[in-house]
């Protein structure tokens, strides 16, 4: 394998582990602060997708797009933190998990209800399509390279978020002990909304990124949600820090995963079985290294120990 | 004694659809179980309303079908054929978009003496040993596209195809197809997760392997991350596909990157006979929408079964049997015909996305497989 391929590989990585970044940060952010598992993030993700493919198809506006896509899966996120999630808080995992999985159902059916079942359109903006050259010569879509920078640069907001605002300190504050911020005096309801509305915005915003390169269709959050729990649990629960190394690890094995183990396999078996065998193993690879993880450090690589 | 109450019967059965024939045919109840909600909708609604269209069309009142959603889970589909054979007594059943339902339905559903007509499904292990005289598959056997798509390729003079599909029997078996007729080297192999969205790592491969030529079979949103992403990336190799991932329902979702691509289908909405240009205007007038490969499927089997009604009564089995393999109904397909093991034997086209307007949609450019029947009509003993 040449090193210009192995380069692009990495990229690709890359791209896709900050995107989950921007998935797993909300669950996280929630799991944290609120204890809740939420499994109907995936169809937050998938509100952002809808919702940017159709303002981009009536406006023609990618930017417009983002914007509705962050705003419509907040106001969805802060709907349903006030009709359903928080009369989930004090009950336990499993109640949570049954509610949520409703909210699943109800979010896939209604959006086939209002857009029907076949996918959308939603695209790449022309003056972000097409591939640019790198140093060292290699060729790679401007649109990922964006990806990854988008990636970053809400790693680098969520960061001075957390540690540099008076929300940042309640959320902080609120992750370690719940009933003693509301002692004192912090409206944890409002808290625990805008967390909410927070981490489903960031899901939204990933739904309509991710989007313009994939299939915008009913059920496209689930696929992501899974992996997106893989690397909250791999970064610890409740750490953003966790979150964005966690999601640059899964991002980094599934995709280097994918095209090494293949490659290693045809050194002692002919190219079909160790196509099929190395794509299976790949497939398997990040739950491996989950759980490696936690053998390892069972809260975690972040996580708080207990 | 034995022999002459045999006789009884054998006369009364004769009499009693002598009787059926006077008439114009039994009652038939028809149970069709397809994917209507989930990922896979949008191919059972095509499917439904292809099929409905058909039975409208015809204005016959003997007929009535009884719709239920598999959720495209088999366990769904074989609680829903139990229900429907033993409560609903349905005497046809159909419907079922996805192998892997079909392979969980289709064999207790005959072996209890229904028929079954596939209106998209044609896995290999009913097409070969595991044949049935009651199971008739309208659409094609799984391979059959990819055959095509192999056979163009060789005809395009491709030497070095890279070839990607998903993990799982149906993949495997496209891959398997492919090279049955296409005979060159491979670039590459590539056997991706079923389900998988991002192709990033496959394209770059792609891009190193040196191929002349890409051959995919990516059903659904897959096909339409992979299209997506391949036109984003800059790779200009020339791409070939089984008509899955073009389809009338996915296409207006790739856009521009699906534009010149060629793929192989039985049928086209551009295919010259009377029996389609009266398709493709009444569906449009009915549903407002053009219609894909699976509308397309769904109303050639209703009017298949409705040309058997003609012919015989469905109380007698072995009648009905008859009439359902003539196949005597005007195919959409132009020529239309069933093999020894019930499977088609008809044309396999090669077609290229063209926009029509603000329509993205197939033409017809040539013909990939003339009257091509299937690898496994000869393990078939019925």
């Amino acid at each position: 394998m040449s090193p210009i391929l192995l380069a692009e590989q990495v990229l690709n990585g890359l791209q896709l582990g900050v995107m989950l970044f921007v998935m797993a940060a909300g669950l996280t952010l929630v799991f944290g602060v609120m204890g809740l598992i939420n499994l109907a993030h995936g169809s937050l993700f998938m509100v952002g997708a809808f919702a940017a493919a159709a303002v981009a198809g009536a406006t023609g506006s990618f930017l417009l797009a983002l914007v509705a896509a962050l705003a419509a899966a907040a106001a969805a996120g802060a709907l349903i933190e006030v009709l359903v999630i928080r009369r989930l808080y004090d009950r336990d995992h499993l109640d949570q998990v049954l509610a949520t999985f409703a909210l699943i159902l109800i979010f896939s059916e209604g959006t086939r209800w209002i857009f029907g079942s076949f996918p959308l359109y939603l695209n790449v903006p022309d003056y972000l399509s097409g591939p640019v050259t790198l140093p060292g010569g290699i060729q790679y879509p401007l649109y990922r390279l964006t990806l990854i920078a988008i990636g970053l640069a809400i790693a680098g907001g969520l960061f001075a978020l957390i540690s540099k605002t008076r929300l940042g300190i309640q959320i902080r504050a609120g992750e370690n002990d719940r009933e003693m911020i509301a002692a004192l005096g912090v409206d944890i309801s409002k808290l625990y909304t805008i967390v909410f509305a927070l981490g489903a915005a960031l899901a939204g915003l990933a739904g309509a990124l991710v989007g313009a390169i994939q299939s915008v269709q009913v059920g496209m959050g689930e696929p992501v949600l899974i992996v997106a729990f893989v690397v909250i649990v791999i970064g610890g629960i409740g750490s953003i820090k966790g979150a964005l190394v966690g999601a640059i690890l899964v991002g980094l094995t599934d995709t280097l995963g994918g095209v090494l183990l293949p490659e290693l396999f045809k050194l002692f078996m002919d190219n079909s079985t160790a196509s099929s065998a190395g794509s299976a193993l790949a497939s398997m690879l990040i739950y491996i290294l989950m759980a490696g993880v936690l053998i390892w450090k069972p809260t975690g690589l972040f996580g708080a120990s207990t | 004694m034995k022999l002459r109450s045999l006789a009884l019967v054998a006369a009364l059965s004769a009499l009693a659809s002598g009787a059926y024939a006077d008439s114009d045919g039994a009652k038939v109840k028809v149970g069709m179980i397809t994917t209507l909600s989930g990922g896979g909708a949008s191919l059972g609604i095509d499917a439904r309303d292809g099929f409905m269209l058909a039975v409208k069309q015809s204005g016959n009142e003997n007929i009535e079908v009884v719709i239920e959603d598999d959720q495209r889970k088999p366990d769904i589909a074989v609680q829903v054929a139990d229900k429907m054979i033993q409560s609903e007594k349905v005497d046809v059943m159909t419907g079922l978009i996805f192998s892997n339902l079909a392979m969980a339905v289709v064999p207790s559903a005959v072996a209890q003496g229904k028929f079954y007509l596939s209106v998209n499904a044609g896995p290999s292990a009913l097409a070969g040993k595991g044949c049935n005289p009651n199971y008739f598959s309208v659409a094609y056997q799984n391979d059959n596209l990819h055959e095509a798509a192999g056979a163009y390729a060789k005809e395009a003079g491709y030497k070095k195809s890279f070839i990607l599909a998903p993990n799982y029997p149906a993949g495997v078996d496209s891959l398997t197809g492919y090279k049955r007729f296409y005979q060159g080297d491979l670039a590459g192999e590539l056997l991706t997760k079923l389900g998988q969205t991002d192709y990033a790592s496959e394209i770059a491969q792609i891009r190193a392997s040196g191929a002349d030529s890409v051959f995919f079979f990516l059903p659904g949103g897959m096909g339409i991350s992979f299209l997506k992403q391949y036109a984003d990336s800059g790779v200009d190799i020339p791409v070939v596909g089984p008509a899955f991932s073009f389809d009338q329902g996915i296409l207006q979702a790739v856009g521009d990157a699906a534009l010149g691509v060629v793929n192989t289908s039985q049928w086209g909405k551009d295919l010259d006979n009377a029996a389609n240009a009266a398709f493709v205007e009444t569906f449009q007038a009915e549903y407002d929408r053009l219609p894909s490969l699976y509308a397309a499927q769904g109303f050639d089997t209703a009017n298949l079964l409705l040309s058997a009604m003609d012919k015989a009564s469905v109380t007698d089995a072995d009648a009905f049997r008859a009439a359902l393999k003539a196949a005597d109904f005007p195919s959409v397909r132009g020529k239309f015909k069933f093999n020894t093991n019930n499977h088609p034997i008809q044309n396999i086209y090669v077609r290229e996305v063209i926009k029509e307007g603000d329509v993205y949609t197939n033409k017809i450019i040539g013909t990939a497989l003339e009257d091509h029947g299937d690898a496994y009509a000869a393990e078939c003993k019925m």
